[in-house]
């Protein structure tokens, strides 16, 4: 049985635990609100909010119904956009009219409930959070100019929004309908444990899981790891930081410890997917997905971390870049599941970039991205791990290229030398995200990236061209 | 007046197809479609699929009681495929179970033997080995061939673009429900309900009486619906006839994008010759279009682009020569523009190419050239009500092209590692169908008896508000409150033979049709209350649902008014009629009228490009626009601003990519890439012209719907213009999408760093090492 709030009525089903959300929402509950794009979370058209409680408050956070199992709501209240409507309209949707922000339609539930979504987080009201707050919504008709003026307006009419009692301060605003002020308690009634069986396929956020084979889980029970509490958490102790396997990328970006550790996470994470889809993916799901281009990967190996496999109580620990055999082939057997990541605390004087380029800024699979750790001590390359994607069959640590940089002076002439070992140690193929010969010149770019950015000092795109 | 069906979709009550509630007993079609591009069936085997529980039927070729063909202006399209296939996709069978997933499931069952046959992927190849959908066609005007040896300046060259997939974010669909007698009424998400219901009633060899399609409103279209809605459709109630049941069909995103076609990529010459003082003295092209594997639209579509070749420019000698030619792609289609922005990519490449060589700005040529009114066409249309030149200056005082070339030389002195461009973009587009016949429609207005109005008309809702302006129309014409009317899907058994919502036209003709029907029932209304009050019909008026009468209230309502001639027996119901006049076109001469007016415009496009990455981003586009006189400006704005970004899409981001077995591999949203909100231009400025308008425009507001798509070519000549700041030497390829590879590749074309290493690998502008199917 799963049990969780669907916008204001309680939900008990017997629907097997891998049914995708949307399904459950369009075809058994005839909320036909919440529409259809893709179904590979690639255009929000499904969005919906999920709302948990947190430290006594309601959080919500926008999801793609499409990828979503619906035991993975287990516990939780489901909004769609029948659960947002009132007699009138609500500002949300008031200002989407009124700057037309609506043509064909079919994408604009999506953006209501997202932008109602921004509204609810508990932050200061900013129009780029706005906009973020829509980075997973395309729309095809409008151009989305009108979808910005929407948005500015918005965020000017939650100009004084108490970011604590949100709820209420956007109840009283008719942002949304009071039934959102007894979501609390009637939480507390259902159970956050779920009857996913443990036999099943191993699901994170699905966000890989469901674009390649939903029609094999829809009918299924599936394991879920949001059945394991304790894989998601974030911890700092004795220069080590810990990550649960669960962990979300949008966990990793909301870490205060982890910003303080990386000043430019946000926009580096902002590359990653849309946020919906942040909301949900899990960092062992991106590793194990083993997808050669997987940002978090690239992120994960330039920190040189450590991965703890987990099998019933038999635990092993690896380094993340010896993970990774071939490709799709993982030194992991059938049972084991990834538990926590894990590194080093880079020092003070470390310097790390993520670099990603491709066809579309946002919102894209990289054609290649590279994350890079580096330290320099009295103009000597001291440490340096450097990781490429979309560059081989896995996600690759360029080891050669870092042993190369290793020890020698940080000059123009040695980050041109490094191009050589730096090709000599991938081996991209020509698919639909490049050419090869792109490829090749895309890393090498990114390459002297990473040192423009972290050493503008010294390098330059001048001094290296 | 916003677009009337704005809080529907805001709150999620506007009803799409898959959204109609199911009848009880609904059987679902999946579609088996050919995995391979071309190749003859030796066997197929359905047993196992058929043994499947919860699967019903599987409907082949040989179910089809009527007519196997579903080509629309070519009779070469079986729906289902017989021995031969020509298309990765193309459908074979048609899936009937009790769900999606079980029909989906059992299309994995289905085995088929294939012996694989040479496939055409490149048009220009297609053209020599003589596969052509219809003879080539040529549109001329002078004599070039005496012309070029006037010309002090001539270039030569290769210009190509990509297709695009429509990207509609509602899939194509169709629900079919047998009614009594045999009868089948069809809800479908097409922009063309007649040809939905003449290719049914074909296929199920009964007359079209039998069918009725319904259309409440499309989410998105953009032209990959006109025709191509139609086999899906067809397929569903093929079903309902041959199991008299309800029956579904809605293709997931990868099965549309794989079996239904796209924009047209075209391959293209051309040769142009210029006067000393940089006057166009010739033109000439010849372009490749890659039609695909059955004629669809692909000749209109290439008419259009024969129309479109010299896009805003007067040349005095042109000869413009198109093949149409046919591949193993899926048939490409109708797409905003319709072959006109094809055809102006590639006269735009010719100046850009021209201006280059002769050290000027581009758009020093392109000021110099515009269309005068007098003008002759190509096609012979004389040019009239242009106002290129007022759009010209407008943009000039308004936003200040020399102020933006100054500023952007500056930020590129200044900067190494980013540069900017700019470009401009005139755009002239000729409004009508070009095929004459189709520039007609009818609207069916009631008045009931309680004064409340329906209206319906052969327009399809996709987004483009045209339902809106429909009512506009209607509730202005008898001064009704908005509320009081209502706008009817569109129905064949209300409106019959309609032509598409396409070619921009929808509102001008079906807006005209309604003025027609509301006049006539205004006339006998007038009537009425002039014979009760005593005075002449020109003496009563209607305002705000009162009548008037020599300028004077009367006690009488529109209320009043109706009853009392409903009681007089006064007919409250009226069918105008509207065939737009003037036009003509002698495809034996290839010369006339086709067009009852043209739009014009310009647009401004800056660019900022990471030379580190080779990635960009666009500041500004602005626009000055000849809406006419916009009868509804947050409509027409919202085509503009929506139509710029489609276009800028297709130059830069959207890469349709297929193998060279002519398999899509950009198959999905994870690989095809569509502009999202980070990727539009950070400002958009829309300038109106001020003008008359035009009395063959709907209440002189012009049409507005494909025009603006054509702004975004500038995408691609503002990244030219940015590349080359960075590297002077960078020659141009004129090969659209500027993807950011090709971006990348083209900055760092002559560094031979990469020749240096050891790999030995060379950086080259081929883009893909497989096969591009632009070229
Ligand atoms: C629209 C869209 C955009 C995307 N964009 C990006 C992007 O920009 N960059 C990027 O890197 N990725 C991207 N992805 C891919 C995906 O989101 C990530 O790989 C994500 O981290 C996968 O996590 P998940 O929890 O959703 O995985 P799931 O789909 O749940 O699982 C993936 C695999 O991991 C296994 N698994 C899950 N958890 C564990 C565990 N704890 N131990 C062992 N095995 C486990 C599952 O069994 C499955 O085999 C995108 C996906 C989508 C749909
Ligand atoms: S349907 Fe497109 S994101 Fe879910
Ligand atoms: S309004 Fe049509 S897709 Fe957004």
């Amino acid at each position: 049985m799963i049990e969780f709030i669907l916008n204001d009525r309680k939900i008990r089903t017997d629907k097997p635990s891998g049914l995708p959300l949307l399904d459950f929402i369009r075809y058994e509950q005839s909320l036909t609100g919440t529409k259809i794009g893709c179904r590979e979370g690639d255009c929000g058209a499904c969005n919906v909010l999920v709302g948990h409680l947190q430290d006594g408050q309601m959080k919500y956070l926008p999801i793609t119904s499409c990828l979503t199992p619906i035991g993975n709501v287990q516990g939780k209240q489901v909004v769609t956009v029948e659960g947002l409507n009132m007699e009138d309209l609500s500002p949300v949707q008031q200002y989407m009219v009124d700057e037309a922000g609506t043509q064909c339609g079919f994408c604009t539930v999506g953006f209501i409930v997202s932008l109602t979504g921004y509204c609810l987080s508990h932050s200061t009201p900013d129009y780029k959070a706005a906009i973020a707050a829509i980075d997973g919504n395309i729309c095809r008709c409008t151009g989305y100019k009108s979808i910005e003026r929407a948005a500015r307006h918005i965020t000017n009419a939650l100009a004084g929004k108490d970011t604590r009692e949100t709820v209420d301060w956007l109840v009283e605003r008719k942002f949304i309908p009071p039934y959102f002020k007894e979501i609390p308690n009637m939480l507390q009634t259902i159970g956050a444990e779920n009857g996913g069986q443990k036999n099943g396929v191993l699901v994170g956020g699905g966000t890989d899981l469901y674009v390649q084979k939903h029609d094999q889980l829809l009918d299924r029970e599936v394991d879920l790891v949001a059945n394991h509490p304790n894989w998601r958490f974030i911890t700092i102790k004795n220069g080590v930081c810990t990550l649960g396997g669960a962990t979300t990328v949008t966990d990793v970006q909301e870490s205060d410890a982890l910003q303080t550790l990386f000043p430019r996470l946000t926009q580096h994470l902002k590359l990653v997917a849309s946020s919906p889809i942040r909301n949900i993916s899990t960092l062992a799901g991106n590793f194990v997905n083993a997808s050669p281009i997987g940002d978090l990967t690239a992120f994960f190996l330039a920190l040189n971390a450590k991965i703890e496999l987990t099998e019933d109580d038999k635990s092993r620990t690896i380094f993340l870049k010896d993970f990774y055999k071939g490709y799709k082939d993982l030194d992991k057997t059938k049972g084991e599941n990834i538990t926590a990541i894990s590194f080093i605390i880079p020092p003070a004087n470390s310097h790390f970039n993520l670099e990603k380029v491709s066809k579309r800024i946002h919102l894209d699979i990289a054609s290649v991205n590279t994350a890079a750790q580096i330290i320099v001590e009295s103009g000597v390359i001291a440490d340096a791990h450097i990781s490429a994607g979309g560059v081989g069959p896995t996600p690759i640590y360029l080891k050669d290229t870092c042993a190369f940089l290793m020890g020698k002076p940080l000059t123009p002439e040695l980050i041109r030398a490094a191009i050589d070992v730096l090709q000599s140690e991938i081996s991209p193929i020509s698919d639909v995200r490049g050419s090869e010969n792109y490829k090749r010149l895309l890393l090498r770019q990114l390459f002297y990236a990473h040192f423009i950015k972290l050493f503008p000092n010294q390098i330059s795109l001048e001094v290296l061209a | 007046m916003k677009n009337i069906d704005s809080k529907g979709h805001v709150t999620g009550k506007s009803i799409y197809l898959d959204d109609i509630p199911t009848i009880q007993g609904t059987l679902y079609g999946v579609v088996f479609g050919s995995p391979v591009a071309h190749g003859h069936i030796d066997a197929v085997d359905y047993s196992k699929a058929l043994a499947m529980p919860g699967v019903i039927r599987i409907i082949t070729h040989k179910d089809i009681p009527g007519e196997n063909q579903i080509g629309g202006i070519i009779p070469d399209e079986p729906l289902f495929a017989t021995n031969e296939v020509h298309f990765q996709g193309q459908p074979i069978a048609l899936i009937i179970a009790e769900s999606d997933h079980l029909a989906s499931e059992a299309r994995k069952c289905i085995e088929l033997k294939i012996s694989e046959k040479e496939i055409i992927v490149d048009p220009r190849v297609a053209q020599q080995k003589g596969e052509l959908i219809q003879p080539p066609r040529t549109f001329a005007l002078g004599d070039t061939e005496k012309a070029w040896a006037k010309c002090v300046h001539v270039f030569q060259g290769k210009a190509d673009t990509n297709g695009q997939e429509h990207l509609y974010i509602e899939t194509q669909g169709a629900y079919a429900v047998p009614m009594e007698n045999g009868n089948i009424r069809i809800s479908s998400s097409t922009q063309g309900p007649t040809a939905v219901q003449r290719t049914t009633a074909w296929v199920l060899g009964v007359g079209m009486h039998k069918i009725e399609v319904d259309v409440v409103r499309l989410g998105g279209g953009f032209g990959g619906k006109e025709d191509q809605a139609t086999p899906w459709a067809v397929m569903a109630a093929l079903g309902a006839q041959l199991l008299n049941k309800p029956i579904k069909v809605v293709l997931n995103r990868m099965d549309d994008m794989r079996m239904t076609g796209k924009r047209h990529p075209y391959s293209s010459d051309y040769k142009i010759g210029l006067s000393e003082d940089l006057k166009i003295i010739a033109y000439e092209a010849t372009f490749f279009q890659n039609a695909g594997a059955a004629a669809d639209l692909s000749p209109a579509v290439m008419e259009r682009t024969l129309f479109h070749a010299t896009n805003a420019y007067f040349v005095p000698n042109v000869q413009v020569t198109a093949y149409s030619c046919k591949t193993n792609l899926p048939p490409n289609t109708a797409f905003r523009g319709f072959g006109g922005p094809q055809g102006m990519f590639v006269i735009e490449s010719a100046l850009a190419h021209a201006a280059h060589e002769l050290n000027v700005p581009t758009y020093v040529l392109q000021k110099k050239n515009l269309l005068k009114n007098g003008d002759e066409f190509p096609y012979g249309q004389i040019a009239a009500d242009v106002g290129l030149q007022h759009i010209w200056s407008d943009m000039e005082s308004k936003f200040d092209i020399q102020a933006v070339e100054k500023r952007i030389r500056a930020f590129n002195a200044n900067h190494s590692d980013q540069k900017k461009g700019f470009s401009l973009m005139p755009v002239t587009f000729g409004i009508s169908f070009t095929k004459t016949p189709m520039n007609q429609a009818r609207a069916l207005v009631h008045i009931y008896s309680d004064g409340s109005v329906g209206v319906s008309t052969g327009a399809v809702e996709m987004g483009q508000g045209v339902n809106t302006k429909m009512l506009q129309i209607a509730a202005q014409m008898f001064s009704l409150d908005p509320e009081r009317v209502k706008l009817e899907s569109t129905n064949t058994t209300r409106v019959a033979n309609t032509s598409p919502s396409a070619a921009s036209a929808t509102s001008d003709l079906n807006g005209k049709a309604l003025q027609k029907a509301c006049n006539a029932l205004l006339e006998r209304l007038k009537q009425s209350a002039a014979d009760h009050f005593g005075v002449s019909p020109g003496d009563i008026e209607l305002k705000n649902e009162q009548v008037y009468s020599q300028g004077k209230a009367t006690s009488m309502s529109w209320n009043q008014l109706v009853d009392m001639a409903f009681l007089q027996r006064i007919c409250l119901t009226e069918n105008g009629h509207y065939a737009t006049p003037i036009i003509n076109f002698d495809k034996t001469k290839e010369k006339g009228h086709p067009f009852a007016y043209h739009v014009h415009g310009l647009a401004l496009t800056e660019v900022s490009i990471d030379c580190i990455r080779g990635v960009y981003e666009f500041d500004a586009v602005k626009i000055v626009h000849d809406f006419g006189k916009t009868m509804n400006p947050s409509v027409d704005i919202g085509q503009i601003e929506g139509g710029l970004v489609q276009g800028i899409g297709w130059m830069t981001m959207e890469e349709l990519n297929y193998d060279n077995q002519g398999r899509l591999r950009s198959n999905s949203l994870s690989a095809y890439k569509i502009p999202d909100i980070y990727s539009v231009p950070k400002e958009v400025l829309i300038e109106a012209l001020e003008t008359d308008g035009n009395d063959m425009a709907i209440l002189k507001s012009k049409a507005v719907g494909e025009p603006p798509l054509m702004y975004g070519i500038g995408a691609y000549f503002a990244i030219e213009n940015a590349i080359r700041a960075f590297n002077p030497s960078f020659i141009s390829t004129f090969d659209a999408p500027f993807t950011h590879e090709k971006v990348l590749l083209a900055l760092y074309n002559h560094y031979g760093i990469l020749e240096n290493s050891k790999t030995g690998i060379r950086s080259s502008l081929s883009g893909n090492a497989d096969v591009r199917i632009a070229q």
